[in-house]
């Protein structure tokens, strides 16, 4: 077979030296623009799977390269003046440099045809071959020639980074987070050979541009840079290479080949520099391009093989680098967490590694991180062992909660207390008969619930268990049949017995819904005293705490979302109108609701459907709500219209609270099905929530049992 | 964990007595269902009259569409057949329902392509109103309405999962790929507050035998799925074809949390029933057919 290779990088090299290796009766070319000793960038890094791979593939390249590895363990962070120190993660690196001749010269020892400083200016001038593979990176020709048949998507990063090299020996994987006159600057740098390291600066665009970085030279780019970061080079120079500040642009192909034409590596995909995964992908591609084609005569079966195999594996890594450059272009907003909680949250940045793997990494670290977290950073309090996160205690207000975890038993079910858990949540409780979603709704209005009530909550507090109630409006909700497990007719209206409805606009929930009446200005004062009303009977009911459902498509909720109020007076249009009568009732009940006991907002975060409540107008929402003295937020989303759509699975709200967290600077409890204390404690330690409501075992699938 | 097994009313050129041949030795073996899957453009039964027929011929064994593609249907028509079905059957069917991948069945059926999503949530609510407000369909309530379950794996169907139907059918793959649906399944019952957890159904083909039954195996399974283009040579890879391999699948689904399993035969020799009846015999993870018999019984 002739078989023609553009661009001469690690991917295109590897998979000449694979497929000439498999089958020496192969014609192997190999095209490239550059010289054979001119190479962009400084050091690559592998992990120890892909060092595996890699021996399989061909051991005598894998011997050259991995003499002169580099290999470390460890990750050093840099965090307000601090050095923090996580070893167990293995990475070897090596010179770009070393890695291009080591496999050059393994293709001229096979006869690969290695034709350098040679432009391919357009694809039909090249010769006839069997198969073209194009590897000739992120701008690639053949790409860019056939756009119809590969459908390329590129998406640019918000961030700006510039690629240099540092003569400094370094032991660790390095990052390094710099506050300056003009904003955050991050460092991720890393060794590739005995005296040189990679050193990436990266900083958001507006600090770029605060700081002249677009007007500056590289010469001087690396002057700011060394200043900047003169405490930790500690006299080592940078050095740049054709080094530009540049946005990350994440490249995805509905296809990867067409014909007899193939993408391999950044031709195809692209995946965020700091999870250090772009050559190594190149060559994992070009391994299994090598041998789909050695197990498949058949060319288009082979070339369907290669993407097969590979599509699953580079999404799934795609996945992982658009959260970790989702994490690198908002750093800033994780600087007001304590550096154990940065720290964690930038090692578990991914959502790959969780604390039992860090714990397993690295005991010392995760010790450490439990300390903090149990004294809350101070390095005053003395403890001898420290719980992990899921067991620390968390004072709120007045209230004191023996450990994070949080249930909250259906409001159908009978009302029993969950052993382990900190805080019991109770409810949704309707303020009003009116406000009931479903006629066994159990309420604070009435006097022979509220008496339960007591009990119940007195029987609670003989264990160490808080209680909370929420209190809730169903609005255009209401009047609908119980949810139950078969048969479902969630929100179908009562056939009898059904009360009128109000909402914010006068919108049914689904067509076969009662039509609400839009709430009036009396009414809406008729509600809040339903809501200090029932506030004040929790309280004398013993409730510790206090939330007020604004979420859900309930009544509240109703007012913030665009879709369900259409108002056009004082409570509708902008999101400070849509948020005016919410805000007025929780400022209602933070008059009768006492000061000492926790009051927070169960808010919605998002509607899941296009042209709804998005994430910043919550983030603008808890902000006010904050300003009226609200202490906590439970992040929620959906259910604002019947057809919205959430990407659920394990902690699918767990995003929201990090940025709510984060961002507003508030205590967060988070639920949306997290199962587990590792999950639990994951989130807790990387600062992204306060409080867990767990799923308890009831709802999720079978417990192991021990056959009788 | 259940497992049930596939009729093969979609393997060409299979014959009407040799289904009910098949349904009548899964009636007798330790099967908790029959299974079906719909294809309009192919060489198959329609698969409410192949269960119909099943019904008949069967006593105790439950009834499954695997599934049925709704938005190509007549919602009240379809909503009349299942309920018909549970009726006669006495309350042996769970209905499974989803939107389909093949624009060429949209096509021989007339309907149209576009906006199937949003029609096919409208199918749901509207399926459920039928069955409760007994306008069409049998009267007698002896049995209520099917239990309904639905297929897909876009972001929407979880959701429409728990706000419309008792399940979800999981369309295949290994265990891990459930497992991921599964969790979403659960996340989104929990948030929608519905008692309980959702049915849980996965699926798998399998090939018992020699080389040439394999073979065969594999050729239909890619002829089935040519539709998906090279996908279908993923699917064809995941063929069982060892008792081991439904072993493993099987335990594999079971530790995830399944309630039951439909294993499709892509070969409608006798034998392959033999086969997989000793090959899922005695095995820890799968519940008894005594105990799957009970009509009724809560699944999980």
């Amino acid at each position: 077979m002739y078989i023609t290779i553009l661009g001469a990088g690690p991917a295109g090299l590897y998979c000449g030296l694979l497929l000439k290796k498999a089958n020496p009766s192969h014609h192997v070319r190999i095209l490239e623009r550059n010289p054979p000793d001119a190479t962009y960038g400084w050091g690559v890094v592998f992990s120890d799977r892909t060092l595996a791979a890699f021996q399989e593939a061909d051991f005598k390249s894998y011997k050259a390269i991995t003499s002169r590895f580099v290999l470390w363990d460890a990750i050093d962070t840099y965090y307000r003046g601090e050095l923090i120190h996580c070893s167990g993660h293995v990475f070897a690196g090596l010179a770009r440099k070393v890695l291009l001749t080591t496999l050059q010269e393994r293709c001229r020892e096979l006869g690969v045809l290695l034709a350098f400083s040679t432009e391919v200016e357009r694809l039909e001038s090249l010769a006839p071959a069997d198969l073209v593979i194009a590897a000739d990176g992120v701008n690639s020709l053949a790409r860019r020639t056939h756009e119809a048949a590969f459908v390329p998507r590129i998406s640019p990063g918000t961030a700006r980074y510039i690629w240099l090299g540092a003569d400094k020996t370094l032991d660790a994987f390095t990052f390094i987070f710099k506050e300056s006159e003009y904003g955050l600057f991050q460092v991720h740098s890393y060794p590739f050979s005995g005296d040189r390291s990679t050193f990436i600066v990266e900083c958001a665009e507006d600090v770029w541009r605060r700081a002249g970085l677009e007007q500056a030279s590289e010469q001087e780019s690396i002057v700011f840079c060394e200043r900047l970061f003169a405490d930790e080079l500690r006299g080592a120079r940078l050095y740049s290479n054709n080094s530009k500040w540049i946005n990350f642009s994440t490249l995805k192909c509905a296809h990867w080949h067409t014909g007899n034409l193939v993408l391999l590596g950044d031709a195809a995909h692209t995946a965020h520099f700091s999870i250090g995964s772009g050559t190594k992908l190149a060559m994992e591609d070009a391994i299994a391009l090598a041998n789909a084609i050695e197990q498949y005569p058949d060319l288009e079966r082979a070339l369907t093989e290669y993407e097969l195999t590979r599509r699953p594996i580079v999404e799934l890594l795609q996945g992982a680098a658009a959260e970790s450059q989702g994490y690198f272009e908002h750093t800033q907003r994780f600087t007001t967490l304590p550096s154990a909680q940065f720290s964690f949250n930038l090692l578990t940045r991914s959502k790959r590694i969780t604390y039992d793997d860090l714990r397993l990494r690295d005991p010392r670290y995760i010790e450490w991180v439990d300390r903090s977290f149990a004294t809350c950073g101070s390095q005053t309090e003395q403890i001898t062992f420290a719980p992990p996160p899921v067991f620390t205690s968390l004072a709120l207000g007045g209230l004191s909660l023996s450990n994070r975890i949080v249930t909250q038993p259906s409001a159908e079910r009978t009302w029993t207390a969950q052993a382990g858990a900190g805080l019991e949540i109770y409810g949704p409780l309707a303020v009003s008969a009116d406000g009931r979603a479903t006629p066994n709704q159990p309420g604070l209005y009435d006097a022979d619930h509220s008496a339960t009530l007591r009990a119940q909550v007195d029987s609670l507090h003989e264990t160490s268990i808080k209680v909370c109630a929420v209190l809730n409006h169903a609005g255009r909700r209401g009047a609908s049949r119980a949810p139950t497990a078969s048969a479902s007719l969630l929100d179908r209206p009562l056939v009898t017995g059904a009360w009128p409805l109000v909402s914010a606009s006068a919108l049914p929930y689904t067509p076969r819904s009662q039509t609400p009446s839009e709430l009036t200005r009396d009414a809406m004062r008729a509600v809040i005293e339903q809501f200090t009303s029932a506030a004040s009977v929790a309280d004398a009911r013993g409730f510790d705490m206090l939330l007020l459902h604004m979420a859900q498509g309930y009544l509240l909720a109703s007012f913030l979302s665009p879709l369900t109020n259409q108002r056009t007076d004082d409570f509708g249009g902008s999101l400070a109108n849509r948020m005016r009568f919410p805000l007025e009732v929780f400022a209602a009940v933070r008059e009768v609701w006492p000061r000492q006991k926790p009051l927070g907002v169960a808010l919605n975060c998002h509607d899941g459907v296009k042209g709804g409540l998005t994430l910043d107008d919550a983030v603008a929402t808890a902000a006010s709500l904050k300003a009226l003295g609200c202490d906590l937020i439970q992040p929620m989303a959906g259910q604002t219209t019947p057809e919205a759509s959430l990407p659920y699975g394990k902690a699918f709200l767990a995003p929201l609270a990090e940025r709510i967290r984060t961002e507003v600077g508030m205590v967060t409890l988070v639920g949306g099905y997290i199962t587990t204390t590792n999950e639990a404690n994951t989130l807790l330690a990387g600062g992204r929530a306060d409080l867990i409501l767990m799923t308890p075992p009831s709802s999720r699938h079978a417990t192991p049992q021990v056959k009788g | 964990m259940r497992v049930s097994v596939g009729l093969p009313s979609t393997i060409p050129g299979c014959q009407g007595r040799v289904l009910l041949e098949w349904a009548r030795r899964a009636d007798a073996g330790p099967f908790s269902a029959l299974a079906v899957l719909d294809r309009i453009v192919y060489d198959s039964y329609d698969p409410l009259i192949a269960l119909a027929a099943v019904a008949g011929a069967t006593t105790r064994i439950r009834l499954a569409t695997n599934i049925i593609i709704a938005p190509i249907r007549n919602t009240t028509l379809l909503a009349r057949s299942a309920a018909s079905l549970q009726t006669i059957s006495g309350g042996r069917l769970s209905l499974g329902v989803a939107i389909g991948a093949r624009q060429e069945d949209y096509e021989a059926t007339g309907a149209p392509f576009a906006n199937r999503s949003r029609r096919f949530t409208e199918q749901l609510s509207e399926l459920q109103s039928t069955w409760e407000d007994k306008r069409v369909g049998p009267s007698s309530a002896e049995f209520g309405p099917p239990r309904l379950l639905l297929g897909g794996s876009s972001d929407a169907v979880f959701g429409r999962v728990a706000r419309y139907a008792d399940g979800y059918m999981h369309g295949g793959g290994p265990p891990r790929a459930f497992a991921r649906a599964a969790d979403k399944a659960r996340a989104a019952w929990l948030d929608l507050g519905r008692p309980g957890m959702p049915i849980l159904w996965g699926q798998g083909y399998f090939a018992l035998g020699g080389d040439d039954i394999i073979e065969e195996g594999h050729r239909y399974v890619r002829d089935y799925y040519s539709f998906t283009g090279p996908f279908a040579e993923k699917i064809a890879e995941g063929l069982l074809t060892t008792p081991q391999a439904i072993a493993q699948f099987l335990r594999g689904y079971a530790d995830a949390g399944c309630g039951e399993v439909a294993l499709f035969p892509t070969s409608a020799g006798p034998d392959q029933l033999t086969r997989l009846i000793d090959a899922v015999s005695g095995l820890a993870s799968v519940e008894s057919a005594a105990h799957a018999a009970e009509v009724g019984h809560p699944c999980t």
